[in-house]
């Protein structure tokens, strides 16, 4: 057993936390950046931050990062990093010759009190910016919210670069969260299939998931135009899918750029991915085409066709708080049971939408915020479960419990496929039906008798 | 064409100077001090600079001095809880993705290596200070574990607002009793790269653990293995070697590491160095503490491994052992050859580049040297002017201000424990035969005359290196491995190896010649192209069938 001494008696603890469901916010950060065309992230602290987030994103995506860092020593701790940082964007522009360069701060800028609009200042009038160049920056102090709110603040930042008052683009903004680039690429399917003409950011889609071709381009053809970003405040309005991803932004736009919002669920399952497809119908003024409803329907069959696997399952899940939602909801509508519900990422709001959610189901429900996977394993061994569905770390859990298991969010560090196929929309919806029930019925016919092997499933 | 490729010819000058003509002029000055062109020299080697700052905004490889302490060296040892004060992330990135292998194999065991702990500083915490959470923190954990031992990480914010984790871990230690408590200041802005890491770790487990065992090892040959982290199992095949030999390795420094192993490791009669850079000073502490010789060490490479088990032997001294030894490796020897010869003809005449550690950079090219295969750059990621120039030059080498801080303990002949194991006379004699004491020659002498050799190289470099001297293989690290790769040049890495092993001894050599030759072959590399890339004219009609 690798989790020997996790017991299956449950303390309360206040100040140490095992296993974590979240990691911090600069990882989010240097993601969302990413997904901004000839955009490098940039690290405004020691570089030890910066080499553990391009390692994870490494490792999770098998693609190249490029991301830089201000390199702090302890010098730069005691007087201020701006220094480093005025050097490194004098750097990064003379030797990478990115369009962007998107800084985030972590725990050691923010507690030294580093302030990036005036070093952004500075480096503008000491002529360290080119022209037509651009800076972006957001707060992200690794002590406080998670991965997903660094994720948020730096989309934010983004939104903060749209300017009010031009002419009217037509267009309707998507902010998708933090999703895998397949996902992205396929919420910009949907709305073509719609034919609706949308400004999508961040767009990882074509950036994480390149090709191999003998090639190496640091900064590929693919991700968020910063002019279409710029642009964004011209919009007829925005749809952000996820609370904790996406409204941030979206709220700064309709505030900023009197550009109105919807907040949705990241469309995960039948029902969010009806919300989704609905809104965009409405903002845009559109019908829904045949082929979105055949998409839809062969959803729905598959359900109905497999319903039998599903019904009365019990599921444990693990994963940031808006995947988590529409993950839970995706499960209650297959008459699946999830039981034992955490995520890292801290918000009252969270365990809410999950009572609600889970409300009409036939079983009582753990469900915790800013928890971690050591209470998730021991809800685990005081009600067992018969799936559990989450990231890398789950399979330590997985194989303790003997498991099935479905690998999602974020990071996979394992397998392959997340960053080329979308879990999210109807084609998503029926990805993660052929997950689940692959893996539920693997272990069916393991660990059926003889006489009970059957054929035909 | 990959084949035709290797024609390319490269003048090491020229090479030097495009990498360094698009850096601003401070910045191409400094590079090019750790930019070297190796000379072949009488008895000197020619100076590097190296363990200097990072420049800000050029991609580094590094990581940062938490990495190299609990990453590294104290991540491997399996039966103590390893606890992490600050916010999330600095834990969550050390779980399990170093490939670190352990045996704590069934559940009586202690092994808390696949958890992840930490207090999860919240931003009152830093405003307030944290000491109050870490005592809850431990004592939940010793709550929870009742381990032997709690080690407590600092990450950059502890030591910015002074919470003072030595003393707190000192009233724990106090007050549970059955539990040794100790403390880590390796904030990652210490230092200037994951080389301070390790001085801080061993400096700690060197005050707070060496020469706590209360068992006795009785054993004739005892070892310490120092600086060998069991990534892909290694230690497990330089086990199972020495073992073979009836040579005792009592403390592997961290591999398969366990607190009793850490504490035992002054009864030792003599120290085995693998990686010079992460341990010397361990290996220093031990000869002046308690009396033990060391030597340097290399199981990287099957003609490596016979000469290091030869080098042991020859320290023991004693017939028994070195017929022992001899026997082992005739034993050992006729397989690796089999496998050698059988990859040779495909790997022979190729080249690599390697720009990994401490001292990988330089064991591995004896792997590449058996399989014919030239390494034509090398360098480390956080090697010091020892590591590339030899060990002479310590006297010499300057302490600059990211040095100064980095904690040096002052050790003394223990009262009790000091034992010399070997007399001066006997040291001199067997000097005099050959075997060398507190030596290492390092990287330089052992890489040919014109060679590039580059320390802390980074991405623009390694792109650029890869573009004009286009090898058939790079060594590197995991954020390298697929920009290199997109290039369509294989890239393995030599930090975690991305998957398999052992490499070291001897059954680790014929896994890497297999590894190797499977990486330089694969037909992956022709695919680049696709057949109307190829030949995009279109000259004929297609006949259909």
């Amino acid at each position: 057993m690798l989790l020997r001494h996790t017991p299956k008696e449950i303390t309360e603890r206040t100040a140490l936390m095992i296993n974590p469901a979240k990691t911090c916010q600069p990882i989010g950060a240097m993601y969302a950046a990413l997904g901004i065309k000839g955009c490098l992230p940039h690290s405004h602290g020691s570089q030890g931050c910066c080499a553990y987030h391009r390692s994870t994103l490494t490792r999770h995506y098998k693609e190249p990062i490029s991301a830089a860092t201000s390199s702090f020593t302890e010098g730069a701790s005691v007087f201020g990093g701006q220094a480093n940082l005025l050097q490194a964007i004098d750097n990064i522009f003379t030797v990478y010759e990115p369009d962007v360069i998107a800084v985030h701060t972590t725990c050691l800028s923010e507690t030294i009190g580093d302030d990036l609009p005036q070093i952004f200042d500075k480096a503008v009038k000491e002529k360290k910016v080119p022209e037509g160049k651009t800076l972006i920056g957001a707060p992200t102090p690794s002590y406080v919210g998670s991965h997903v709110t660094g994720f948020s603040n730096m989309v934010k930042a983004m939104a903060a670069l749209a300017a009010p008052g031009g002419k009217k683009n037509g267009k309707i903004n998507i902010i998708p969260g933090w999703v895998e680039p397949s996902d992205m690429e396929e919420i910009k399917k949907i709305a073509a299939m719609l034919g609706v003409s949308i400004n999508m950011f961040p767009d990882t889609s074509g950036v994480l998931n390149g090709p191999l071709t003998g090639e190496y381009k640091m900064f590929p053809d693919a991700g968020a135009n910063i002019a279409d970003i710029k642009d964004s405040g011209n919009s007829i309005g925005t749809l952000a899918l996820g609370e904790w991803c996406s409204a941030d932004a979206a709220r700064l736009l309709d505030t900023k750029c009197k550009v109105p919002c919807s907040i949705l669920d990241m469309p995960f399952g039948l029902k969010a991915t009806d919300r989704f497809v609905d809104a965009l119908r409405i903002v845009a003024g559109t019908s829904v085409p045949e082929e979105i409803m055949v998409e839809r329907g062969k959803l729905v069959d598959m359900i109905s066709d497999m319903h039998q696997y599903f019904y009365g399952k019990k599921v444990a899940l693990v994963g940031d708080p808006d995947q988590v939602i529409a993950m839970t909801e995706f499960l209650v509508s297959i008459d699946m049971c999830p039981i034992h519900i955490v995520t890292g990422t801290p918000g009252k709001r969270f365990e809410e939408r999950i009572r609600e959610i889970t409300a009409a189901m036939n079983c009582k429900v753990n469900v915790r915020a800013k928890s971690d996977m050591f209470l998730l394993h021991q809800w685990i061994k005081n009600e067992p479960v018969d799936i559990i569905i989450g990231n890398t770390y789950c399979k330590y859990i997985a194989r303790d419990e003997d498991l099935p298991y479905v690998r999602w969010g974020f990071p996979i560090l394992d397998r392959q496929g997340h960053q080329h196929f979308p879990t999210v929309g109807y084609r998503g919806g029926l990805r993660l039906l052929e997950q689940i029930l692959g893996v539920l019925l693997d272990r069916k016919d393991r660990d059926d008798p003889e006489s009970k092997f059957e054929l035909v499933l | 064409m990959a084949k035709a490729r290797k024609l390319v010819q490269w003048e090491p000058h020229n090479i030097k100077e495009q990498l360094l003509e698009k850096y601003p002029p401070k910045v191409a000055r400094k590079r090019a001090q750790q930019i070297m062109i190796n000379e072949a020299r009488e008895n000197t080697t020619p100076e590097i600079v190296a363990n200097v700052r990072t420049i800000p905004g050029i991609i580094t490889m590094r990581g940062c001095t938490y990495a190299g302490c609990k990453g590294v060296i104290m991540g491997p040892a399996s039966d103590i809880v390893n606890l992490v004060h600050g916010p999330i992330g600095c834990s969550f990135y050390a779980w399990l993705t170093r490939r670190n292998q352990t045996d704590a194999k069934n559940d009586t065991n202690a092994n808390y290596i696949s958890y992840c702990m930490s207090t999860d500083m919240q931003d009152s915490d830093i405003i307030f200070g944290g000491e109050k959470k870490l005592t809850t923190a431990i004592q939940e954990a010793y709550n929870l574990f009742h381990p032997k031992a709690i080690a407590i990480f600092a990450t950059c914010p502890v030591g910015l607002i002074g919470d003072d984790i030595h003393a707190v871990a000192k009233k724990m230690k106090e007050q549970f009793g059955d539990c040794n408590v100790f403390a880590f200041s390796c904030e990652g802005y210490k230092g200037v790269s994951q080389s301070a890491g390790h001085h801080i770790a061993n400096n700690q487990v060197f005050t707070h653990v060496v020469g706590k065992s209360e068992t006795e090892k009785t054993e004739r040959y005892k070892i310490n293995l120092l600086g060998e982290y069991n990534i892909g199992g290694d230690g497990f095949e330089i086990d199972r070697i020495l073992e073979k030999c009836g040579i005792k390795n009592i403390s592997t420094f961290s591999g398969n590491a366990t607190y009793d192993k850490f504490a035992s490791a002054n009864q030792a009669d003599l120290s085995c160095v693998m990686c010079h850079r992460s341990i010397n000073y361990v290996a220093d502490m031990l000869e002046t503490k308690y009396g033990i010789p060391w030597i340097k060490v290399n199981f990287i490479g099957a003609e490596a491994t016979a000469k290091s088990l030869r080098k042991i032997a020859q320290y023991f001294g004693e017939l028994e052992l070195v017929d022992r030894v001899e026997a082992v490796i005739a034993e050992e020897m006729p397989d690796v050859l089999l496998a050698q010869q059988e990859v040779y003809p495909r790997t022979k005449g190729k080249t690599a580049m390697i720009f990994v550690g401490g001292s990988r950079a330089h064991h591995y090219q004896e792997l590449f040297k058996e399989m014919g295969i030239k390494t034509v750059s090398a360098g480390y990621e956080f090697g010091h002017r020892d590591d590339y120039e030899g060990r002479h030059v310590i006297p010499t080498l300057k302490v600059d201000a990211d040095s100064r801080n980095i904690e040096e303990i002052e050790v003394e002949p223990d009262p009790l424990l000091y034992k010399p194991r070997k007399s001066a006379e006997e040291l001199a004699a067997l000097e005099g035969q050959g075997l060398t004491f507190k030596d290492y020659e390092g990287l330089n002498p052992n890489m040919d005359k014109d060679s590039l050799i580059i320390d802390d190289l980074n991405q623009y470099e390694a792109e650029k290196l890869v573009e004009l001297m286009k090898p058939d293989l790079f060594c590197a690290g995991i954020k390298e491995k697929y920009s290199i790769q997109k290039l369509g040049v294989p890239m393995k890495q030599l930090h975690s190896y991305d998957s398999g092993g052992p490499y070291a001894g001897f059954k680790g050599a014929i896994n890497f010649y297999l590894e190797i030759d499977r990486l330089v072959n694969s037909r992956v590399w022709s695919y680049m192209k696709a057949p109307w890339q190829e030949n995009p004219e279109l000259s004929a009609t297609y006949v259909w069938e």
